[in-house]
C-alpha cells in the first residue's frame, strides 16, 4: 500500500501528462503482481467494494472526533476521504506492518456493512496519512487525481512497449487485477483469450485531409455526422455499447441493448432523432439535443422518449462469427448494406455514400453542407481492411470550413503547466447591439489555443498592461483587441448570459490592426445557430 | 485590539497615535504610527519595510519608536503596564502581557512552539485571560518535524540536478528559516534568492543570524542555478518573474500544505509543511499549559477552538478581528 501511496501523492502534485505517465508507467514496472493489477484497477476506476461507502468512513471518524470538529475539518478541507486520513488517530504505524494492496483487497471484499465498522480500523491503524488517505480511495473509488482511465491504461502501454489498442481491446473482457493482461504485457506470454466475450475493437481514425486531393476512384465519400461514434457489440446474445475511448456506456443507451438481432460488431455514429434537423437525409438532431443524453447513468422514460437514439452505421467489424476486419472497406460496406434489412429500422439506418462525379464537385457538395447536422465529409479508401488507430492514407476527415467571427478580448486567465506564468485563456464577446450607440459586450466564448508562443507573449504582456480588474486567476481587461475566432458551429444555452455556445472555438487570427467597434454583433452569431 | 484605560493599540490595521506591535508581517505592522512599541528587532524590520514617518501637513515628521527588548516592562497611560516575551513567529516576535488593576492579559500575536534557529523561542507566561491565534485552528493541522520536510526538498533536489527547485516561502521568517534549517540540514551549497527576500536576509544575518552563503537570482545565469535551490515569495513564482529560472520544481512552504487540495490550487509540485504558526496541538497544549481562567480566540478558524474548549468545559470566546486575510501566513 505505500507503493502505491506515494504514487497517488506524486500524481495529486503532477500536472504534466507525461510526467504522469512516467510515474504510472515506473509503479506498474516495479511492483509485483497482484498489487499492481489492483492499482489499474482502482487509476482506471475498476474496482467496487459494495460493503464500504465514503459513508462508512464518515461514520468511523464521527465516532472517534467531535462531530463538529470533523464537520468544520471536512468543510474546509473539500474531501471526505483526505480529512478522515489527516483526523484519524495516529497510532504506533511502522512500514513493516503495513498492509499490500492484495490483502487489502481481500479483507476489503469479505467486509459486510456490518463488519465493516470493526474491520476498517484495523487497516488504518497500520497506515500513516498518506497510507491512509489511498486506503479511503481505493476502499470508495472515484480517486479525482486527475488521472483518467485512458491515461492509466496509455501508461501500462508505455510501461511494457504495447500498443494502447490492443489494451484496449482486452481490457473490457478482463477483471482486476489483470493477470492475463500483465502476463502477456510484461512477461511476453500469450495474447489474453478473449473469444465469446463481449470487447471493444479499437477505432480506425481518419487524418484531417490538408492541401491534398484525392482521386475518386480510390476512395469513396461519405458524410461526417454529427453525434458520438460508438461501437455495439453483441455476442453470445450480449450487447454491450462503447464510447470512442472504449468506455461502456451501455447503461446510458438502454434502448440499443436489445434490438441488434444477430451478433455482430457495427461502427457507426450514435444519434438522437429530431425533426428540427437532417431534411431528406434522415432525421438527426443536433448535437446539442444528444448532449443531453450523455454521461447519464440512468435514463428516464420520458428522456427515453423525447430524445430516442439511434445508431447510423458506418462499418461492420464482425459479422456472425466471421471477422470481416481483413477485408478491404468496399467489401465491407457490401456486407453491410446486405444485412441492413435484417436490422430494424427504429434503431439503424445506413451512412450514405456521397456520390461526385469527382473531386472538385465533390467540394461543390461539401460547400453547400451547411445546414444538417453534419460535420463535413469522410473519404474512405475503397481496398483498405479496418486497422485501429489512424494509418496514413486510409480514412481522411475533410471537416467543412470554420465559421469565423470577430470578438473582442474581455477577459484572461492564467494558463496550467508551463503556461501558468502566461494568461493564455481568453474569454472573448461580441456587441449586443450598436457599440457607437451604446451597445455592450457580452461573452460568448473562450479559447486557449491556436496562437504561437510567440503570440502568447504578446497577448499575455497586453493582458497585464491593460488589466481593469482582478478576479483571483482572471483579469479583465480593457476592450482594445479583436480576435477573428473559428468555430465549428453555434448552439443556443441558458447557461450563458449571451444565450449561446460555441463548439470547438479557437483563435483563428490575432487582429491586432481592427477596431473594437467593427467587431461582430450578437445578431451576426445568432443567426448561425442550428438547433 | 485597543488597550481602553492606555488610549493605545496592539497590531493596528490603520494609522494611530500609539501602537504596540508583536511583529513585522504586514497584517500587524503598518507605518504611520505617532509612537510605536515594539522589541529593536520588530522595529528594525519595519524600518526596512514601511514608511515610519507620518503626515502632519508640512511634510513628514518621523514617529517615535520605542523598543523594549524581551522581558523588558513599559508603563502605558491609565496604569497599564505591558511586557514582551518571545513568541517564537519570526525574528524580534512578541507575545505581550498587559498588567492593570490586578489582572494580567496575554496577547500572543502569532506564535509557534518549536524549535527555530532564527528567533527566540516561546515562553509560557501564566495569566488570567489568554488571547490566542488561531490560524491553523483545526484538528487536521499538524505539522510535522521539519527535519523530514528538509530531507523531502534536498531529496527532491538531488534527484533532479538538471533543474532548480524554487521554494515560494514569505520574505519575513519563512525564507530564512528554511535557509537556516538547509544549513543545519548540511546543505551548504549556494542558495538563490529574490530580491525582496535578500534584503530581509541581510537584517537577520545583522541580526546573528548565518545563513551561509546567498546570492542574487537577478545576478545569475540561468544555467548555474540548475541543481540549486532558489527561495522566492510565492506571488514572484507564480508570475513571469519564475521564467528566469532553469525549469523549476515548484515548492511552497507553509503549513496550508498539509491539504492537498490547497498545493494543487497553487500549482505546487513540492509541498512543503512549514509553518511559524502554532499547529492544533501546539495551540490546545499552549492553553493547557498556560491555563488561563479565559481563552479569547481570534485570527483564523475560531470555531474549532472555541468548540475545543467548550469540550474541556474551559471558558472561552471568539473575537472577530477587521481586515485580516484569510490566509495570510
Amino acid at each position: 500500500m505505500e507503493e502505491f501511496a506515494a504514487l497517488l501523492n506524486a500524481l495529486v502534485y503532477t500536472t504534466s501528462r507525461n510526467r504522469k505517465l512516467a510515474l504510472i508507467a515506473a509503479y506498474l514496472r516495479e511492483t509485483p503482481d497482484p498489487d499492481r493489477g489492483w492499482a489499474l484497477a482502482a487509476l482506471t476506476g475498476s474496482v467496487d467494494f459494495p460493503a464500504v461507502k465514503a459513508n462508512t468512513f464518515r461514520n468511523l471518524l464521527k465516532e472517534r472526533v467531535d462531530p463538529v470538529l470533523w464537520t468544520l475539518s471536512r468543510d474546509f478541507v473539500g474531501d471526505t476521504a483526505e480529512t478522515a486520513s489527516l483526523l484519524w488517530p495516529e497510532g504506533s504505524t511502522s512500514s513493516e506492518n503495513s498492509p499490500s494492496i492484495a490483502e487489502v483487497v481481500e479483507t476489503l471484499s469479505s467486509l459486510t456493512r456490518a463488519s465493516a465498522p470493526t474491520e476498517l480500523p484495523k487497516l488504518l491503524d497500520r497506515l500513516d496519512e498518506n497510507g491512509r488517505f489511498a486506503l479511503i480511495k481505493f476502499a470508495t473509488g472515484g480517486m479525482r487525481i486527475g488521472v483518467s482511465a485512458r491515461l492509466a491504461k496509455t501508461a501500462f502501454a508505455q510501461s511494457f512497449d504495447v500498443s494502447v489498442e490492443e489494451v484496449e481491446e482486452y481490457w473490457h473482457a478482463l477483471e482486476p487485477p489483470y493477470a492475463e493482461l500483465f502476463a502477456w504485457a510484461a512477461d511476453g506470454g500469450d495474447p489474453p483469450d478473449v473469444t465469446n466475450r463481449p470487447m471493444f475493437r479499437p477505432f480506425m481514425l481518419a487524418h484531417p485531409l490538408e492541401d491534398e486531393e484525392v482521386d475518386l476512384s480510390d476512395y469513396a465519400a461519405e458524410w461526417k455526422w454529427d453525434g458520438i461514434r460508438v461501437q455495439l457489440v453483441r455476442v453470445n446474445g450480449q450487447t454491450r455499447l462503447y464510447s470512442r475511448s472504449g468506455d461502456d456506456i451501455s447503461a446510458t443507451f438502454p434502448e440499443l441493448l436489445d434490438v441488434l438481432p444477430i451478433d455482430a460488431v457495427v461502427d457507426g455514429e450514435l444519434m438522437v432523432r429530431g425533426s428540427v434537423q437532417g431534411g431528406e437525409i434522415g432525421g438527426a438532431a443536433s448535437f446539442n439535443a444528444l448532449q443531453q443524453r450523455l454521461g447519464r447513468k440512468k435514463v428516464s422514460k420520458k428522456m427515453l422518449a423525447e430524445l430516442p437514439a439511434f445508431v447510423r452505421l458506418y462499418d461492420v467489424l464482425l459479422l456472425e462469427g466471421e471477422d470481416l476486419r481483413e477485408l478491404g472497406w468496399e467489401q465491407r460496406r457490401a456486407a453491410l448494406e446486405a444485412v441492413m434489412p435484417r436490422l430494424p429500422n427504429s434503431h439503424f439506418d445506413l451512412s450514405q455514400i456521397v456520390a461526385a462525379r469527382d473531386f472538385s464537385h465533390l467540394a461543390e457538395i461539401r460547400g453547400g453542407a451547411r445546414e444538417d447536422a453534419i460535420e463535413g465529409l469522410m473519404l474512405k479508401r475503397r481496398d483498405a481492411p479496418y486497422i485501429a488507430g489512424r494509418k496514413v492514407g486510409l480514412w481522411y476527415k475533410w471537416k467543412r470550413d470554420p465559421l469565423l467571427v470577430d470578438c473582442v478580448l474581455m477577459y484572461a486567465q492564467r494558463g496550467s503547466g508551463r503556461r501558468s506564468s502566461f494568461y493564455s485563456d481568453y474569454t472573448f464577446g461580441c456587441w449586443d447591439g450598436d457599440p457607437d450607440a451604446g451597445a455592450e459586450l457580452l461573452p460568448v466564448g473562450k479559447a486557449y489555443s491556436g496562437f504561437t508562443d510567440a503570440e502568447l507573449k504578446k497577448l499575455d504582456k497586453l493582458v497585464r498592461q491593460t488589466t481593469l480588474n482582478r478576479f483571483g486567476p482572471v483579469r479583465e481587461v480593457e476592450r482594445t483587441l479583436v480576435f477573428e475566432v473559428a468555430f465549428d458551429s453555434v448552439h443556443s444555452s441558458k447557461r450563458h448570459k449571451s444565450g449561446l455556445a460555441m463548439r470547438f472555438p479557437r483563435i483563428h487570427r490575432i487582429r491586432w490592426d481592427k477596431p473594437v467597434h467593427e467587431a461582430d454583433r450578437l445578431d451576426n452569431l445568432r443567426s448561425l445557430i442550428r438547433d | 485590539m485597543q488597550i481602553v484605560p492606555a488610549d493605545c493599540w496592539i497590531d493596528p490595521g490603520r494609522a494611530v497615535d500609539c501602537a504596540l506591535v508583536t511583529h513585522g508581517h504586514a497584517d500587524h505592522a503598518r507605518g504611520g504610527h505617532g509612537e510605536t512599541i515594539a522589541t529593536p528587532e520588530t522595529l528594525a524590520i519595519m524600518a526596512l519595510r514601511y514608511r515610519t514617518g507620518i503626515e502632519n501637513g508640512e511634510g513628514e515628521m518621523p514617529s517615535k519608536a520605542t523598543p523594549v527588548q524581551y522581558g523588558g516592562t513599559i508603563s502605558l497611560a491609565g496604569g497599564v503596564k505591558a511586557s514582551f516575551f518571545p513568541a517564537g513567529h519570526v525574528l524580534g516576535s512578541a507575545q505581550i502581557l498587559l498588567e492593570h488593576a490586578g489582572e494580567r492579559v496575554v496577547i500572543t500575536g502569532d506564535y509557534k512552539r518549536r524549535h527555530d534557529p532564527t528567533c527566540a523561542t516561546f515562553e509560557v507566561i501564566p495569566c488570567d485571560v489568554f488571547i490566542t491565534e488561531a490560524t491553523f485552528g483545526l484538528p487536521v493541522f499538524v505539522h510535522p518535524p521539519i527535519e523530514q520536510e528538509m530531507a523531502k526538498l534536498l531529496g527532491v533536489l538531488s534527484a533532479n540536478p538538471d533543474q532548480c527547485v524554487a521554494v515560494g516561502a514569505y520574505a519575513l521568517g519563512k525564507a530564512q528559516r528554511v535557509i537556516a534549517e538547509l544549513r543545519a540540514a548540511g546543505h551548504h551549497q549556494p542558495i538563490y534568492l529574490h530580491g525582496a527576500i535578500e534584503k530581509m536576509c541581510r537584517l537577520y544575518e545583522e541580526h546573528g543570524v548565518d545563513l551561509g552563503e546567498l546570492r542574487l537570482v537577478a545576478d545569475a545565469n540561468k544555467d548555474d542555478m540548475r541543481g540549486h535551490i532558489v527561495v522566492a515569495t510565492p506571488a514572484a513564482l507564480n508570475d513571469r518573474w519564475s521564467r528566469r529560472l532553469p525549469d523549476p520544481i515548484t515548492a511552497m512552504a507553509s503549513g496550508w500544505m498539509r491539504v492537498r487540495g490547497r498545493a494543487r490550487q497553487r500549482g505546487v509540485e513540492l509541498p512543503l509543511i512549514i509553518s511559524d504558526h502554532a499547529d492544533w496541538n501546539e495551540l490546545t497544549n499552549t492553553i493547557l499549559e498556560v491555563n488561563p481562567s479565559e481563552t479569547w480566540i481570534t485570527h483564523g478558524r475560531e470555531e474549532a477552538l472555541l468548540r475545543w474548549c467548550e469540550l474541556g468545559q474551559r471558558k472561552a470566546r471568539a473575537l472577530a478581528m477587521v481586515g485580516r486575510e484569510e490566509e495570510a501566513e
